[in-house]
């Protein structure tokens, strides 16, 4: 967990009472909506169909459980019981109240939450792989860096209005578990032939009405630069990006209009005019903010304790589960959990108040109070015993996070869509609850293999439809819900855009089409163990194409 | 203010004005007595441009009652009137989906026969 010192309170406190007054001057009417617009969206709240909509920054996707407490009562306070985890380690309440937001945002202060630069033209919320700090194949903890850039661009007047939104992600493992490709930046740490510690940068990414991969203009970075190099690209997109036109404000389009040999270049020239400045890392700094990440003291344990064996051995159940949502850990006799937040039928990333609560008493037994949140909406608990796994599993299973489809075709990225979005053309949530429902039975599930889908109900991508392993994108034509259908997209390290496969298909017909998809792969796949991008990469569209519009 | 003639709305069919209420963000409609109403049934109903741009124009100067004002479209179906697209039927009825925990819109916004229809003499 990262410790939080009296700046950081302070600092949240006088935004609370900024906002507060924000707020009541707009009730009275002395600021008009016009002008209180940007001021509440700068504190992530959002006016959606029915209701505000506040968005609450999880930096790095890290949570203590007093702080999944404090959403708990959130959604149980302010909102309607629930809320929703999104594909960018946020979450959303969607029913809340003008009135009671300085109340909620003063709440959520206290356990050093907040919704600042969850939406407006700043540098959004840092995210970095759900594992960090865990994971066997991580080089270093990426949140280090992650909470390092935050705290610099944090307010940071210079770029509090850039021509359009900047998110950064920063990833540290040899599997990208972080979407890095994505973003508007993105980091990777790795080591150089000498063995020394430094980040490839990536910019330009984006999905929405365009969508980009990012692009690496500095494939070694020194750690000491990392935040001289980060203030040179803002400060390159802030002159260079385009103001003129919100479709083309993004700084994807910039570095690949501007090339990114050309970006780079106005990059290195800004960087070296500040490389050595202030921002220049002082090693000592960089430990300091190590240290406020406090690690567990973990028990000396061995890997797979008999009693694991045995329980898995008696309950096939669990044993699935197993298999499914438990993944090794860097310490041995340990694991990381994942807590599915797809059951069949439900929405994609929602969770009760009441599962909130659970999951925050599990975690201060099973996982030394921490659980993290994960850009495909499922929460991670990463520090279990594996001792304990039955009886963590036993509760899991009771408040219903247990569904073991993790990374399977039911484990699916959705934004909230038409039922909730001001933005959107079309619903997502139905159709994920569909398509779950058609894939129910484990069995073929499991025998289907990894199979992500990704539904947006907009252009804007939200549910990354891009890069799902099958990506449906909401249209809507003369009134009507339409569907368009990519495959072969992927958000991993060799992250790649999905390719339309033909015309829109209708809302009632889009599980249709995606068991038409799923039955080609069952049938074109040359062995059970190639999954389906595999197959996408190895025959193209086109078989899934002719499958799908041969009776259409 | 801007004149109604600077503006180019094109009405083909009977609409109403709705927007967000300011302290809750609550779906409201603008009545014929120049209020607001979280009721659908209330909701004043025109079927020209110029109507539409007098009723919006004096919903967009409440910019304390109400956020967001537009003009969306209403299907009269036997004499009773229904939301015109699906975005305005969720609006009105809320999300399509269960919500969890069967988080209940308020009686107010509930879709009902009572609320959603009503006789319309245009």
């Amino acid at each position: 967990m990262y410790v939080y010192d009296d700046l950081d309170r302070t600092l949240l406190t006088e935004r609370v009472c900024e906002f507060r007054g924000q707020v009541a001057r707009r009730l009275s009417g002395e600021l008009t909506e016009e002008e209180f617009k940007p001021l509440r969206l700068m504190n992530g709240v959002y006016l959606q169909l029915h209701a505000y909509m506040l968005r609450i920054a999880i930096p790095y996707g890290t949570l203590s459980t007093a702080q999944l407490r404090m959403l708990a009562h959130i959604a149980r306070r302010y909102d309607r019981g629930y809320g929703h985890f999104t594909t960018r380690q946020n979450i959303q309440f969607h029913w809340i109240k003008l009135e009671e937001l300085p109340n909620a945002m003063a709440d959520l202060a206290s356990v050093g939450m907040h919704g600042m630069q969850t939406s407006g033209n700043n540098v959004r919320n840092i995210t970095t792989d759900q594992w960090a700090g865990v994971a066997p194949d991580e080089i270093e903890d990426p949140r280090v860096w992650a909470e390092l850039i935050r705290q610099h661009v944090t307010l940071h007047p210079e770029f509090s209005f850039m021509p359009r939104k900047f998110k950064i992600a920063v990833g540290s493992s040899s599997h990208d578990r972080a979407a890095l490709r994505i973003h508007d930046m993105a980091l990777r740490l790795h080591r150089d032939d000498a063995g020394e510690l430094g980040f490839e940068v990536m910019v330009g990414g984006g999905l929405g009405r365009t969508p980009y991969l990012a692009l690496t203009i500095k494939p070694f970075l020194n750690t000491r630069d990392v935040l001289s190099y980060v203030e040179a690209v803002l400060r390159t997109y802030n002159q260079f990006g385009r103001r003129d036109n919100i479709w083309k404000a993004r700084i994807k389009i910039l570095v690949h209009e501007l090339g990114p040999e050309a970006f780079a270049k106005e990059v290195e020239t800004e960087w070296q005019s500040i490389k050595d400045g202030a921002l220049a890392l002082d090693p000592a700094v960089v430990t300091e903010i190590g240290s406020r990440f406090r690690y567990p003291t973990y028990a000396r344990l061995d890997d797979s304790p008999p009693e694991l064996a045995q329980a898995r051995a008696a309950d096939r159940r669990f044993d699935t589960w197993v298999n499914n949502s438990v993944s090794n850990h860097k310490m041995p006799g340990y694991a990381i959990v994942t807590l599915s937040l797809k059951p069949e039928g439900g929405t994609p990333g929602d969770a009760t108040a009441e599962q909130m609560d659970a999951i925050a008493d599990l975690a201060d037994r099973y996982s030394f109070g921490e659980v993290r949140v994960g850009h495909e909406q499922n929460l991670a608990l990463p520090h279990v015993a594996q001792r304990d796994l039955p009886a963590l599993w036993q509760a899991l299973d009771a408040i219903g996070v247990a569904t073991p489809t993790v990374g399977l075709v039911s484990d699916i990225i959705a934004c909230p869509g038409l039922d909730y979005c001001s933005l959107a053309n079309a619903r997502s949530i139905p159709v994920a609850q569909e398509i779950t429902r058609r894939f129910h039975d484990l069995d073929l599930a499991r025998d289907l293999g990894r199979l992500h889908i990704n539904i947006s109900g907009c252009i804007n991508a939200c549910g990354h439809h891009h890069v799902g392993h099958i990506g449906i994108l909401g249209v809507e034509k003369n009134g009507e819900e339409f569907y368009q259908i990519t495959i072969g997209g992927r958000a991993d390290e060799e992250a790649r855009l999905g390719t339309l496969i033909g015309p829109a298909v209708p809302y009632a017909e889009v599980a249709d089409v995606v068991e038409d998809i799923v039955e080609a792969y069952l049938e074109l796949r040359v062995r059970p163990e190639e999954i389906f991008l595999e197959t996408v990469e190895r025959l193209g569209v086109e078989p899934f194409k002719e499958r799908v519009y041969a009776t259409r | 203010m801007t004149s109604p003639l600077d503006k180019k709305l094109k009405v083909k069919g009977p609409v109403l004005i709705t927007a967000n209420r300011l302290g809750d963000g609550a779906v409201i409609y603008r009545t014929n007595e120049g209020g607001w109403t979280t009721q659908f049934n209330r909701a004043a109903v025109v079927t020209t441009a110029p109507a539409a741009i007098e009723l919006l124009d004096a919903a967009v100067a409440d910019d304390v009652g109400a956020v967001g004002a537009y003009v969306a479209p209403v299907l009269l179906d036997g004499g009773k009137m229904r939301p015109g697209n699906l975005r305005e039927r969720i609006r009105l009825a809320g999300p399509t989906i269960d919500l969890p925990q069967a988080a209940a819109l308020p009686a107010e916004r509930a879709l009902s026969d009572g609320l959603m229809d009503r006789d319309v003499r245009l």
